[in-house]
């Protein structure tokens, strides 16, 4: 059980294919559109539970609770060949400026 | 009051007011015409009291600085004599990393004047972490709202960053799938919140802008005796090259070339999920750029405040590979780490110099921060993850959302330009079986940069 007040991510469904606009093209009304939003648990619950949240500007929002304690994974990737040879084709043409 | 699709969207005109407080209605004319002028002067606010707005918030007089090794480096593939010199507004050293603050700073004070108790704004891109910073400064609360996601839960490794950024700025960020009911979602939370609109379209998210504009032909003026030739802005919405010129004009440079430059997405469906994590660059692309020129006022306000064709010269492309050969090439030649998507105009700028003369001064009027997420290697990474192929050798081969195509050397780098009149042509289309009175002709050459005569003739074709 993830305790009260614990600072956490929802998911929730904000309109389901059959609802959405008529202008979104075919692969995109295949599937709903949803929003992720951070903030703390108001009452005790378990992942996939309908939980109501308290968000960073003090609004209240129900939706599917789906990460405890949610932090940043995006990086600067894996190393890349092709950059590595951008940077070499760059120093060699540039080698002689002053 | 129910929350369904519909309904909220019906009930946008009376939520555009009570988180605007414009009225719109005041400056429509007869017809399709509306007075663009009388609505840039009643926001408000005299230049003089932006430059001060932004001065208190540590907000413009950034840095122009002569890129002269990139100038060198253009000059090897020039003929002699040619090869314009490259100088960049180091807009990235704003407050929040980017040229955005300049529009944002106007938009808080103004909500703050206006006794709003937070401000929203729909934005995947820095706008969100400037409206973030500058709320916090403010003490304004403050939600984002951006499309991040795709179906299966991925970020673009871009957009997520900038939701951290506004996070670290004390912002809600509301993150959505892909699709344009966005807007749907904007108008749900200002109706609840009843929130200050903090649009990058209302006049106060364009006259932010005009600063930097101001300045540019100022620096200029003063280092070179001179206006530049050619001032080259990332067009998406439309803002950035409209505030800029505007500016440029007000201190009297209108002679300038006034160039907006767009990496090539053509192909990709900007509301398409599949195509979503399959572009390298989540903003300054054509899939804004070319709508929000030939339409302005799909924007989230009745009346954009952005007018590209207005105030564009030039409109020229470029694709992912030369960007990111750019990017590198900014950091090891001249020191500067700078954010991919803020170089678009300098990878323009270095194929155009080369057709232009040694005398001549071309300036780049944006750069923006780098960092995880939102740096060439993070962006080139998560395309390959995507089975998107890293290809070398003609960069107007490159097939967005298949392969990006890196310059084989500085020599391959070179623009595409795009003929304003086909712009102007697909603008004109959506009046095509009206009849259009005098006055409304005269409007349209307003809008398009034209003679009344030139959009007469261009109506004939479309006809």
């Amino acid at each position: 059980m993830i305790e009260k007040m614990t600072f956490v991510q929802i998911i929730k469904t904000v309109l389901k294919p059959e609802e959405r606009a008529p202008q979104v093209p075919k692969d995109t009304k295949r599937v709903p559109l949803e929003f992720r939003l951070k903030g703390k648990l108001l009452t005790p619950a378990n992942i996939g539970d309908q939980v109501e949240i308290e968000t960073e500007t003090g609004r209240i929002e129900t939706g599917c609770l789906l990460q405890v304690e949610p932090c940043y994974a995006h990086s600067f990737g894996h190393h890349v060949k092709a950059i590595r040879r951008v940077r070499d084709l760059i120093k060699a043409e540039t080698e002689d400026l002053t | 009051m129910t929350r369904n699709y519909d309904d909220v969207m019906a009930r946008r005109p009376a939520i555009m007011k009570q988180s605007l407080q414009l009225d719109y209605d005041r400056y429509e004319q007869a017809g399709i015409a509306f007075d663009y002028e009388r609505m840039m002067q009643d926001a408000g606010y005299t230049f003089e009291e932006v430059q001060t707005i932004q001065r208190d918030n540590h907000v413009g007089n950034t840095p122009l600085i002569e890129l002269k090794r990139m100038t060198a480096y253009a000059r090897l593939f020039a003929n002699p004599g040619y090869g314009a010199r490259i100088f960049l507004k180091d807009e990235a050293t704003n407050l929040s990393g980017s040229f955005k603050a300049r529009r944002a700073a106007i938009s808080i004070y103004h909500a703050k004047k206006l006794g709003y108790k937070g401000v929203i704004a729909s934005t995947s891109g820095n706008y969100g972490a400037a409206v973030a910073a500058l709320a916090a400064r403010a003490g304004l609360k403050c939600i984002i709202v951006q499309e991040c996601f795709d179906s299966k839960g991925i970020g673009q490794p871009e957009i997520v960053e900038k939701a951290r950024a506004c996070e670290a700025y004390g912002a809600e960020v509301l993150q959505l799938s892909v699709g344009p009911e966005l807007f749907y979602q904007l108008l749900a939370l200002l109706e609840e919140t009843g929130y200050f609109n903090a649009s990058l379209y209302s006049p106060y998210g364009i006259m932010g802008i005009e600063t930097l504009g101001y300045e540019i032909a100022q620096e200029s003026m003063a280092k070179l005796g001179k206006f530049p030739e050619m001032v080259i802005s990332t067009n998406a919405g439309g803002g950035n090259i409209t505030g800029t010129a505007r500016g440029m004009k007000k201190a009297g440079a209108d002679q300038t070339e006034m160039v907006g430059a767009s990496v090539d997405l053509s192909g990709l469906h900007m509301a398409s999920d599949q195509d979503f994590n399959r572009k390298s660059f989540t903003t300054g692309h054509t899939g804004f750029g070319i709508p929000f020129s030939t339409y302005p006022d799909r924007s989230d306000v009745p009346r954009s405040a952005a007018r590209p064709l207005r105030y564009m010269d030039r409109y020229v492309l470029v694709n992912q590979g030369s960007v990111f050969y750019i990017t590198e090439a900014l950091a090891i030649l001249e020191g500067l780490e700078r954010g991919p998507a803020g170089n678009i105009s300098l990878a323009a700028a270095f194929s155009l110099a080369r057709s232009m003369k040694e005398d001549d001064v071309i300036v780049v009027q944006e750069s923006e921060y780098t960092g995880a997420g939102k740096h060439m290697n993070a962006q080139v990474a998560f395309a390959e993850k995507n089975g998107i192929a890293l290809l070398f050798g003609d960069p107007l081969t490159e097939q967005p959302g298949t392969n990006i195509v890196f310059p084989e050397g500085g020599n391959a780098l070179k623009h595409q330009e795009i003929p304003l009149d086909s712009l102007r042509l697909s603008y004109l289309k959506r009046f095509k079986d009206q009849n259009l009175t005098p006055a409304e002709i005269r409007y349209l050459s307003e809008e398009l940069k034209i003679s009344e005569s030139h959009v007469i003739k261009l109506r004939e074709e479309i006809a």
